[in-house]
């Protein structure tokens, strides 16, 4: 049986010095997109969703494990946050905060039940938990129900940060993006990830070494979740709105695709495949449902054609690690 | 009371259609190693194959149950010879990732021509109106799903457990290269285990096509619930299968009778509980 990302290359010397050359490239092309004349919505409604590709590849690449209801992190924050804004009318540094613990907390309680299980058991129950959550939202009133929490303010973040003015909210959400981004490669680099490693190449023998493997996955599931979260949040301030299409099974599928089209297990591709599945959807939204054969075709070309995805390929042409 | 009966026939007939769809997933799971995300789409397929029986060609309900599941399951067979059989060795996860790119693709074809509103199917002649039972009324066509479902249901079990070919079956299950050894077509029998459970799936899906509508996104969140029934039965059994599918359909009735805000998400919550309690599952070896 080889893993989902048994033919990623070997860590070389370099990989670390190659891949912080690319983030220092891609953060000097994210800071320019202002001046480029490219939509900044777009951009940074693909950077959230990156965002959560990005912890979803720390589950799958990293930890072996397909959470096929990251939705879930995504909706939760998303409403948490929308809440606390304009119900409560919290500072926008707050109003992040208080989705982003919505998510961590949600992850430790579903991580708990979904970790014990593995492999296809443990994509069938957290997409059955996020199904769970889907129907909570439905019927309790503070989500507004199909509506949704509409018409959020964007306030101004710490008292000067105005964040209805497009080029300080790109930067707000860029600045989020990165941070995250740096989170999760400084996770990947240190001994717990390589422990996760591990884990994802060979559980038995972690556990007969003395790890004890639930824990760590239990950690990186929060860790995952949480970040989700986090970007769920930023997304607020782009979108102003939290609505139930960010918890539907649905959106945990375009999750999966993005990661899937950028390549599984790299550093990089979900923020590849995140743009590219974006600016699909932006390019054919005339076209109605064909987006979804579409979608639905990708998949079925990158499981059979290319498993490494766009990010991957490069990598293995270039024999670096990206 | 007249409605907790109401209630409880309604929890019967879903559970008929959990427990149909999920031997489908179990004997699929066992053979390719695939969980079989389309199958919701295929059970919706399943039930636009009655409904195109009748408005083009005019054979009515007793064809469909007859021709649906084997048109369904030759497409099913096409897509294990096209697509799936590339996965053999690969993880798991690839099979889920690789069915639930078909799912949005039949789903997405069939909502671009029919929309997202249901078409009606009329329940067939034979089987209109309804008895009185003295505690109940019970409308013919929904005692017929359930008594039918349950047929299939033991039908399939007797096949797997008790005849030859159930033999092969499980001995190819268990190792597919020692039973090639002994001249077996596994590759032949793998295609037609896949046709097996998609008739099965296309079979429910025309069982339900009188009563739920004929939509192009009916099998799409049924399919989820679907995946926590299978995870609350595991998939070890065939029995275990259809036990849970009608247990948890009843739980669901009885729930949309007690407390009907929580009959949409009383199947995951039971989930989870038994995820804390015992998580191989209820009838299910270590994973």
């Amino acid at each position: 049986m080889s893993a989902l990302t048994d033919d990623t290359l070997p860590i070389t010397q370099h990989a670390m010095r190659d891949e912080m050359i690319v983030f220092a490239l891609m953060a000097v092309l994210l800071a320019a997109v202002p001046f480029s004349g490219i939509y900044p919505f777009f951009v940074m409604q693909a950077l959230c969703f990156a965002l959560v590709a990005c912890a979803f590849n720390l589950l799958i690449g990293y930890g072996g494990l397909l959470s096929f209801g990251h939705a879930m992190f995504l909706g939760t924050a998303g409403y948490c946050s929308a809440h606390a804004l304009k119900v409560w009318g919290l500072e926008p540094t707050l109003g992040i905060l208080v989705g982003t613990a919505a998510a961590c907390l949600l992850a430790v309680i579903t991580g708990y039940i979904s970790i014990r299980r593995q492999g296809i058991y443990f994509s069938m129950i957290t997409l059955a938990l996020s199904q769970l959550l889907y129907f909570i939202y439905l019927q309790t009133p503070f989500t507004h129900g199909e509506d949704g929490i509409q018409g959020i303010p964007q306030g101004k973040m710490l008292g000067f940060l105005d964040l209805s003015k497009p080029t300080i909210l790109y930067y707000v959400v860029m600045v989020g993006f990165l941070a995250g981004f740096l989170l999760i490669f400084r996770t990947i680099n240190s001994p717990f990830g390589e422990v996760l490693k591990a884990i994802r190449e060979n559980e038995p023998r972690a556990i007969s070494l003395g790890y004890k493997t639930d824990q760590y996955k239990l950690l990186a599931f929060i860790l995952s979740g949480t970040i989700a979260g986090f970007a769920g949040a930023l997304k607020v301030f782009v979108a102003q709105n939290a609505s139930l299409t960010d918890v539907h099974w649905s959106m945990s599928g375009e999750i999966v695709l993005m990661t899937l089209v950028g390549g599984l297990g790299t550093v990089f591709g979900p923020v590849v495949g995140a743009f590219v599945i974006i600016a699909m959807q932006q390019y054919l939204a005339g076209f109605g449902q064909w987006v979804t054969v579409i979608q639905g075709g990708i998949f079925v070309a990158c499981v059979l054609l290319f498993r490494r995805g766009l990010v991957g390929e490069i990598a293995h042409l270039l024999k670096r690690s990206l | 009371m007249q409605a907790l009966y109401a209630q409880l026939l309604v929890g019967l007939i879903n559970g008929s259609f959990y427990a149909l769809l999920s031997l489908g997933l179990a004997v699929i799971f066992g053979m390719l190693n695939i969980i079989n995300f389309a199958h919701g789409a295929l059970y919706m397929m399943g039930a636009f194959c009655a409904y195109f029986l009748l408005s083009l060609t005019g054979l009515g309900y007793w064809w469909a149950l007859i021709v649906a599941p084997i048109v369904v399951g030759i497409f099913g067979m096409v897509l294990e010879r096209t697509l799936l059989k590339w996965l053999t060795g690969l993880d798991h996860l690839y099979g889920l990732l690789l069915t639930f790119g078909i799912a949005l693709i039949v789903q997405g074809v069939f909502q671009n021509y029919f929309g997202s509103s249901g078409l009606p199917y009329a329940i067939p002649d034979e089987l209109k109106g309804g008895m009185n039972l003295g505690f109940m009324f019970l409308p013919v066509y929904r005692g017929w799903v359930v008594v039918f479902s349950l047929i299939v249901c033991i039908a399939t079990w007797f096949l797997i457990e008790k005849t030859q070919l159930g033999a092969y079956l499980r001995a190819a299950t268990e190792n597919p290269t020692l039973v090639r050894a002994f001249g077996i077509n596994v590759p032949r029998m793998i295609t037609l285990t896949y046709g097996l459970g998609v008739g099965l799936a296309a079979l429910a899906g025309v069982l339900s096509a009188p009563i739920n509508q004929v939509r192009p996104l009916m099998g799409a969140d049924l399919i989820i619930v679907v995946f926590a029934v299978v995870v609350i039965g595991g998939m070890g059994s065939i029995m275990g299968s259809i036990i849970t599918g009608f247990a948890l359909g009843v739980i669901e009735g009885l729930t949309k009778y007690f407390y009907p805000e929580a009959s949409n998400t009383v199947v995951f919550v039971l989930m989870v509980l038994v995820l804390l309690v015992k998580p191989t599952g209820l009838t299910g070896r270590a994973a």
